[in-house]
């Protein structure tokens, strides 16, 4: 099986595995970062956003030759404790239910705000769209997008 | 009638029993919902603790810390916030000295810790509140003493207790002389007026681990040794496997068994046939592998075939089917008052109108999966599942073990919706294990989670009213549905009671398609159909809708049947509060209202819509929703239910929809299979009345009624109606002609 290099929340890491593994499950077996959650494997849900080199993307539509010697962030990488703006804007609002879509939230979020720190509602709508809660904590979800565009502003 | 005040009427000795701890401090086992044995003791080591004899406990820690160990299944409905606080608001302690954990680890047995119809918080509330008495009584009396003081001359508050003279002592400083206390025979619970933290906003205890993505939930359970299993499951209802080729997937990467199930899981339906509709009975071919991608790759790689097995249903002959028991006459009588055919004759109008509603599949966003190791000395099962000791029996019942040997832990769940109130993938996690004597993580992919469902049954409603003099003389509800029908309890809701002749009659169609409940089992739709039907006869009656419901309330006041569900006066309120905070028929011109009373699972909850027309169609932008579910215990994880409850109600009645051809689901990801996203989801404004009736149910109440009221919204501003969901799938219905849309 090939060998991956690639960085992970800003380490350097390598796995021997089959070429059409996708990255969410090299993360949540391989490396055991379970945060990256699965909820569809057809990139349609949100559940497994991760960043790739700062951009938003489904890791579980991700092979690992498309992810070779690029930098990954997930959920347990975007903080040191827990504290960035997005994070600290969801404990905030105490957005989730079950919980579980939220990393993908928050990924999204965090990725869509590096890039449009002062969005309007639309955009804030248009960039969460892809997240499908089942729980439907869509309004604190975007409440929490808001006070956290506001804190990195 | 629902309606009983608080009272605290409980025998303290049945329930609950403390022990002083062996690291220091004292615990107190209780339980929530039997008595506990007459010999049953608290163990004095932690790790001894077990939920048999007791399903919850607290510990307080010799420095005064409380630990609240919370025994209920938390699928997202925030019982592991709210049912400590309640423990904590009479114990008197300040919640950041509460740490809360979720049962506990490998326990040695298991008990009533159900997750389902919104009845956690209802049914421990009083049992909550006597333990936390309890203990803050004993912590008193152990005070008292040490002081050589009554009691009475006492105080406690924010884990102080304070003397006549001023002195203080902290609870932890008299822990341990309590532990050896009797428990007390009486003690006073709080006046409502002086609860201080019930009531108040707490944020979800586990939130600093969901938003940092450490392991909670059972797709992120690990263990030594640990295997994947994907399974090969007929796609089709009404097939069974007759052969499978499992060569190519055996040569592939990281394979390590495939292994033919279900034979087990046959036996077990034979000793429990009441299952059956809840689970599929064919053979299924598991694939073994090292990664959870290893084994759906090589599961892909399984050539398996199947046969027909008996009933092939699709969705227009089961449609066809449905409308048959409908127009037919072999009904089941649910309920019966005065005559209805009589009243009929003699009325001046009639409406009859008939609803129909597709199968929906749950999709909790993490799909099914268990963990299973079944070991000469036990079998330890770890996961999310919302009926933990059912489940429990039934793997010892297939597996012919002792029920003690089945050690059951729950994880965090993505989700439940009533989908995992039926554990068929506990059971089969339990047969793979058996099989391959490894521990092993049955995975569903979303797929399987979809195709392999326990689907809320398509069902149809038809209503039939008759109106004499002005009045409502008679009401006539029908129901045909897929496998089960509506439970006993339904037939005794709003509008049973305010009309002299009232009938309920059930019909059901037997198919293979396994079905279940639905998060608000019936009236999910059922309130849909009824709220709708009300509005059209107050526009058949020439009357204002809302007084329509108001007058028929009256009836019921004072009422002595027993089996009426609701209470008038809760509802009329209800009603009321809806009228004044959603602005009704104060709007401006371009925004149409949609209003919607209804009861279930213990609750009163009045909802109106707003509808503004964008582009030619009707697009809903807020929904009030007025609830009355007593004392709110958590309001900031309340307003989240409420607001998720419509959300989802809206959601599933705007685009869900579930079909089969010949006996195949037509959708099996969320390409096809649509769910409601933020740019759908309307403003939500909860409101929760003030008062001090025990708390009633809340993860289901408000999604009931919210199809409902954008459906006479949507009648409002297009002047057409909707009788069948999901309303996306008639386009015609949700416009309005051009010439009208002008101003």
């Amino acid at each position: 099986m090939p060998t991956y290099q690639f960085k992970v929340n800003n380490e350097n890491r390598s796995v021997d595995v089959s070429e059409d593994t996708p990255l969410l499950w090299v993360l949540r077996d391989h490396l055991d970062l379970v945060g990256t959650k699965y909820g569809c494997g057809i990139a349609q849900c949100g559940s497994c956003t991760v960043h790739l080199d700062g951009n938003a993307v489904r890791s579980c539509s991700l092979t690992m030759s498309q992810v070779e010697g690029k930098s990954v962030t997930t959920i347990e990488g975007l903080s040191e404790d827990g504290n960035h703006p997005v994070q600290e804007a969801w404990k905030e609002v105490d957005v989730p239910q079950c919980g579980y879509c939220q990393a993908g939230q928050i990924m999204t979020a965090s990725a869509f705000l590096e890039k449009n720190p002062n969005p309007s509602p639309e955009d804030i709508k248009s960039a969460m769209h892809g997240n499908i809660c089942r729980c439907a904590t869509y309004n604190r979800i975007y409440r929490a997008v808001e006070i956290a565009a506001e804190k990195m502003g | 009638m629902s309606t009983n005040i608080t009272s605290s009427k409980f025998s303290r000795r049945a329930f609950m029993r403390t022990s002083s701890l062996a690291g220091g401090g004292l615990l107190i086992g209780f339980n929530l919902f039997q008595a506990c044995k007459p010999k049953a003791a608290p163990p004095i080591d932690l790790a001894e603790l077990n939920y048999n004899d007791f399903n919850a406990f607290i510990k307080i820690a010799d420095n005064g810390a409380v630990t609240i160990f919370s025994p209920n299944p938390e699928i997202g409905q925030g019982v592991k916030t709210s049912m400590p606080m309640i423990i904590a608001e009479e114990l008197d302690v300040s919640w950041d000295k509460v740490n809360v954990v979720q049962g506990i680890l490998d326990n040695e047995n298991y008990t009533r810790q159900v997750a389902g119809g919104s009845q956690s918080i209802r049914f421990g509330w009083e049992a909550l509140r006597q333990t936390g008495a309890t203990a803050k009584q004993m912590l008193i009396n152990a005070a008292a003493a040490r002081w050589g003081v009554d009691a009475s001359e006492c105080t406690a508050s924010e884990g102080v207790i304070t003397n006549s003279k001023g002195e203080t002592l902290g609870y932890g400083d008299v822990v341990n002389d309590a532990a050896a206390l009797e428990v007390p025979e009486e003690v006073a619970l709080k006046e409502v007026k002086d609860f201080k933290l019930i009531g108040t906003d707490v944020g979800n205890v586990d939130i600093d681990k969901i938003v940092t993505g450490e392991p909670l939930f059972g797709l992120d359970y690990k263990a030594d040794g640990m295997v994947y299993a994907a399974v090969v499951r007929p796609t089709t209802f009404g097939k069974k496997l007759v052969s499978y080729d499992d060569a190519a997937a055996k040569a592939m990467p990281g394979v390590i068994d495939v292994v033919k199930i279900g034979a087990k899981v046959r036996s077990l339906l034979e000793k429990d046939p009441g299952f059956s509709s809840k689970i599929s009975t064919s053979d299924k071919v598991a694939v073994i592998a090292k990664t959870t991608w290893q084994a759906m790759k090589a599961k892909e790689a399984i050539k398996a075939e199947w046969e027909d097995d008996g009933t092939i249903d699709s969705t227009e002959e089961m449609d066809k089917a449905l409308t048959g028991l409908l127009d037919g006459n072999r009904f089941e009588n649910l309920r019966k008052d005065g005559n209805v055919s009589r009243a009929f004759a003699q009325a001046d109008k009639v409406l009859e109108r008939t609803y129909e509603s597709p199968f929906l599949p749950h999709n909790c966003m993490e799909p099914m999966n268990f963990y299973a190791n079944v070991t000469p000395e036990k079998v330890h099962l770890v996961g999310p599942i919302q009926t933990p000791a059912w489940k429990a029996g039934l793997v010892a019942a297939m597996l012919e073990r002792d029920p003690s040997e089945i050690h059951l832990e729950m994880t965090r769940q993505g989700g439940g919706f009533g989908r995992r109130l039926f554990g068929d993938f506990v059971i089969e996690a339990a047969e793979i294990a058996d099989a391959i004597k490894k521990p092993v993580k049955v995975v569903y992919s979303r797929e399987d989670d979809m195709m392999d469902g326990i689907y809320r049954p398509a069902i149809k409603y038809r209503i039939k009213a008759g109106v004499k003099d002005g009045k409502v003389t008679a009401y006539h509800l029908k129901e045909a549905a897929i496998n089960d029908n509506m439970y006993d309890l339904i037939p005794n809701f709003f509008p049973a009671g305010a009309i002299e002749n009232y009938q309920v009659d059930v019909a059901k169609y037997q198919s293979k398609i396994t079905t279940g409940a639905w998060r608000a089992p019936y009236t999910n739709f059922l309130a849909f159909a009824e709220q709708s039907f009300f509005d059209e006869l107050a526009e058949m009656m020439e009357v204002d809708r809302v007084q329509l419901r108001l007058d028929l309330l009256q009836k019921v006041k004072g009422t002595e049947d027993e089996r009426i569900q609701y209470s008038p006066e809760r509802m009329e309120e209800v009603i009321k509060v809806a009228v004044e905070k959603s602005g009704w028929g104060t709007k401006p011109e371009g925004v149409y209202q949609g209003f919607v009373n209804y009861y279930c699972h213990n609750s009163h909850v009045a909802e109106v819509a707003d509808v503004e027309i964008e582009d030619g169609s009707p697009v809903v932008k807020k929904i009030t929703c007025v609830v009355d579910c007593g004392i709110v215990v958590n309001p900031l994880g309340a307003k989240n239910q409420a607001e998720g409850g419509v959300i989802d109600g809206i959601g599933h009645s705007m685009y869900g929809d579930y079909a089969f051809k010949d006996g195949t689901p037509m959708a099996a990801n969320f390409d096809k299979y649509r769910l409601i996203r933020m740019k759908e989801a309307p403003v939500v404004e909860v409101h929760f009345l003030k008062n001090e009736y025990s708390p009633t149910g809340l993860g289901e109440p408000t999604l009931p009624p919210a199809g409902g009221a954008i459906a006479n919204a949507f009648k409002a501003a297009t002047g057409k109606r909707l009788y069948n969901q999901p309303f996306s799938k008639y386009p015609e219905l949700l416009t309005v002609p051009e010439k009208e849309i002008i101003g």
